[in-house]
């Protein structure tokens, strides 16, 4: 007999007993983390692709963005859809598992079975809810350098992803700069700017006004904050496209009808699109782990860390860096990967920058945009040669 | 032009003579920055043949993709605008090939050159050659050349200069000219030493060597 659970059940399940490797740190390898806790016992759950050569030079690690995960390149566990980067990861793909040992691990704070605030805390038996300390992407890095260690890898090929990923790539390359060969942060920022700052603010406050988030005890109260967290879905959803591909996809086109019904339903295509983000959403993701990982992406500001000066945060690097922008990205506009550039630039940093002409928005990243990987395929290309890895 | 021995004459048939020119006046494993480094031709003659530490500016992000898949670092942007952003004494050499009379504000171009880099070495068309004279001299019309290709509405040029135009700038902004050659139409180099009036008559385009004064 079979029981068919709802995705939300599924996704509940997935916090504590995910379907991905898992890794089980105990309380004599605790997180330290930036709020000056320790965090034990800490689970990392993660996916590989390929095979670790003899030399364990050929890892890469990928890190995902603010409700990404670890299913990279595999159908996912709740939603059953493809995984999140299959146009990037795969065979013969630019970043190539014939070639390639990949990693990728959900975030301390997320939702799919790495510690977050849905997991259970074993000293209460109830999930940790807001008892979980508040996470930052260096905490975050520091979770994956303890995998990767795990994982007796000294030394990444590369480490790659966009968004709050290419945060964790940067803080990668700041943290570890012997470990990383070369990094390459895509449509990211160095630090969050106030308008992505603001806008993580009005997504947490439609979570936190929902009545049946409930202090975020929710999960011991058998309630679910749904409604506020799709609403913050939907408006992030808003920042991840642009003006331009919201014409040509949806204009002011009706949805299933001809002509306004005066009401508050979805008239428009573009509301019903939203909503069905939101509903979706939902789902598969937990509402405190949205809290948390908005809120490690809003206290990230790499060169505070530095005295103030990014180079510094840079500076001596070896690694060969390829951070790379799209030109209709306004959450994280060129001028944020400008600013990343002229900061490994003025490091005597290896670096190559190339925004990228599209109109599809901060999502580009995850789209299939021809020249973006056509340059990915090309820094990966140029890097696995420089670093004697065989062809593929 | 000794070392380097059969890969060079390889590479010769292949590379612009321009840039084997340019690519000669540049020290052995210095750092360089190439400014408008195009699809990154004289950064890997520079990588391969001098062991040079190089960097590359350039606009298009198809040259762009095609450095970087080329393993080269180059970043895409603009000499006029970004050239601003780099610390002082960066490199040992600045680069700019064929790209000063396309800049909006060649002076500034040049004096950012000079404090990135130790040395700057520059290389334009010469408006000052003979047949350009001859052309607006006799047609009265804007000239068209091997090296100027293009009708004055369609140019990227709009900076464009002589020889002695352009020495003239350089003692403005107190730099020294180390060395200066003119080339024929085909990239040639000619005349290699000869008096500037010499090179602004007969030199189809020039490359200058500069150095910061003192």
């Amino acid at each position: 007999m079979t029981i068919v659970q709802s995705p939300r059940a599924m996704s509940q399940l997935e916090a504590d007993a995910p379907h991905s490797l898992v890794v089980r740190f105990g309380a004599d390898q605790p997180l330290k983390m930036d709020a000056g806790v320790n965090l034990s016992p800490l689970s990392i759950a993660y996916q590989t692709y390929g095979e670790l050569n003899a030399a364990k030079s050929n890892a890469v690690l990928i890190c995902h963005a603010l409700t990404g995960d670890q299913h990279v390149a595999n159908i996912h566990p709740i939603t059953g859809k493809p995984g999140w980067w299959q146009t990037m990861v795969g065979p013969g793909r630019p970043i190539d598992t014939n070639r390639f040992f990949v990693i990728a691990s959900n975030v301390v704070g997320g939702c799919m079975g790495t510690t977050g605030p849905a997991s259970t805390d074993p000293a209460t038996g109830r999930a940790y809810g807001l008892d979980l300390p508040l996470v930052t992407i260096r905490d975050m890095v520091r979770a994956q350098a303890m995998l990767i260690d795990h994982l007796g890898i000294e030394s990444l090929f590369c480490v790659v992803g966009g968004s709050m990923g290419g945060m964790q790539v940067l803080q990668w390359a700041a943290s570890y700069p012997q470990r990383v060969f070369a990094a390459m942060p895509i449509a990211s920022a160095a630090k969050h700017s106030s308008q992505n700052i603001a806008f993580h603010e009005v997504g947490r406050q439609a979570v936190m006004a929902d009545p049946e988030w409930r202090n975020g005890r929710y999960l011991d109260e058998g309630t679910s904050p749904t409604k506020g967290l799709a609403v913050a879905r939907m408006a992030a959803h808003i920042t991840y496209l642009s003006d331009e591909a919201l014409q040509r996809k949806f204009g002011r086109n009706f949805q299933d009808r001809e002509a306004p019904t005066f009401s508050f339903d979805a008239d428009f295509q573009i509301e019903n699109y939203l909503r069905h983000q939101g509903t979706t959403f939902v789902d598969r993701f937990d509402a405190n782990s949205y809290l948390y990982v908005t809120r490690a992406c809003d206290y990230f500001d790499l060169a505070s860390d530095y005295g103030g000066s990014l180079a510094a945060a840079f500076k001596g690097t070896k690694t060969r860096f390829c951070v790379v922008s799209f030109t209709s990205d306004w959450l994280y506009p060129t001028s944020d990967s400008r600013a990343i550039v002229h900061a490994l630039n003025a490091a005597a940093a290896s670096v190559s920058f190339v925004e990228i002409d599209t109109d599809r928005g901060h999502d580009a990243f995850l789209l299939d945009v021809p020249e973006f990987i056509t340059t990915t395929r090309g820094f990966l290309d140029a890097a696995a040669r420089a670093r004697g890895l065989a062809g593929s | 032009m000794a070392e380097g021995g059969t890969r060079r004459d390889a590479l010769s048939r292949t590379a612009r003579i321009d840039l084997l020119i340019v690519a000669d006046m540049v020290e052995q494993r210095s750092r360089v920055l190439d400014v408008g480094c195009g699809d990154g031709t004289l950064l890997r003659l520079l990588a391969e043949e001098r062991g040079v530490d190089g960097r590359g500016i350039e606009l298009s992000q198809y040259g762009v993709n095609h450095c970087v898949a080329k393993g080269l670092s180059v970043v895409q942007g603009d000499a006029d605008t970004d050239l601003a952003d780099y610390p002082d004494d960066a490199f040992d050499y600045v680069i700019l090939s064929q790209t000063l009379q396309a800049t909006r504000q060649p002076r500034t171009v040049l004096e950012h050159m000079l404090r990135i880099g130790r040395r700057a070495i520059v290389s334009f068309p010469n408006f000052g050659h003979w047949r350009v004279r001859g052309q607006v001299a006799f047609k009265g019309r804007m000239p068209v050349t091997d090296c100027l290709n293009v009708p004055w509405y369609e140019t990227p040029n709009i900076h464009l200069c002589t020889v002695r135009d352009f020495l003239a700038l350089v003692r403005e902004i107190g730099a020294r000219t180390e060395r200066g050659i003119a080339l024929d139409r085909f990239g040639r180099p000619m005349l290699d030493g000869a008096p500037w009036w010499v090179l602004n008559l007969l030199g189809d385009q020039a490359v200058f060597r500069l150095s910061r004064k003192g």
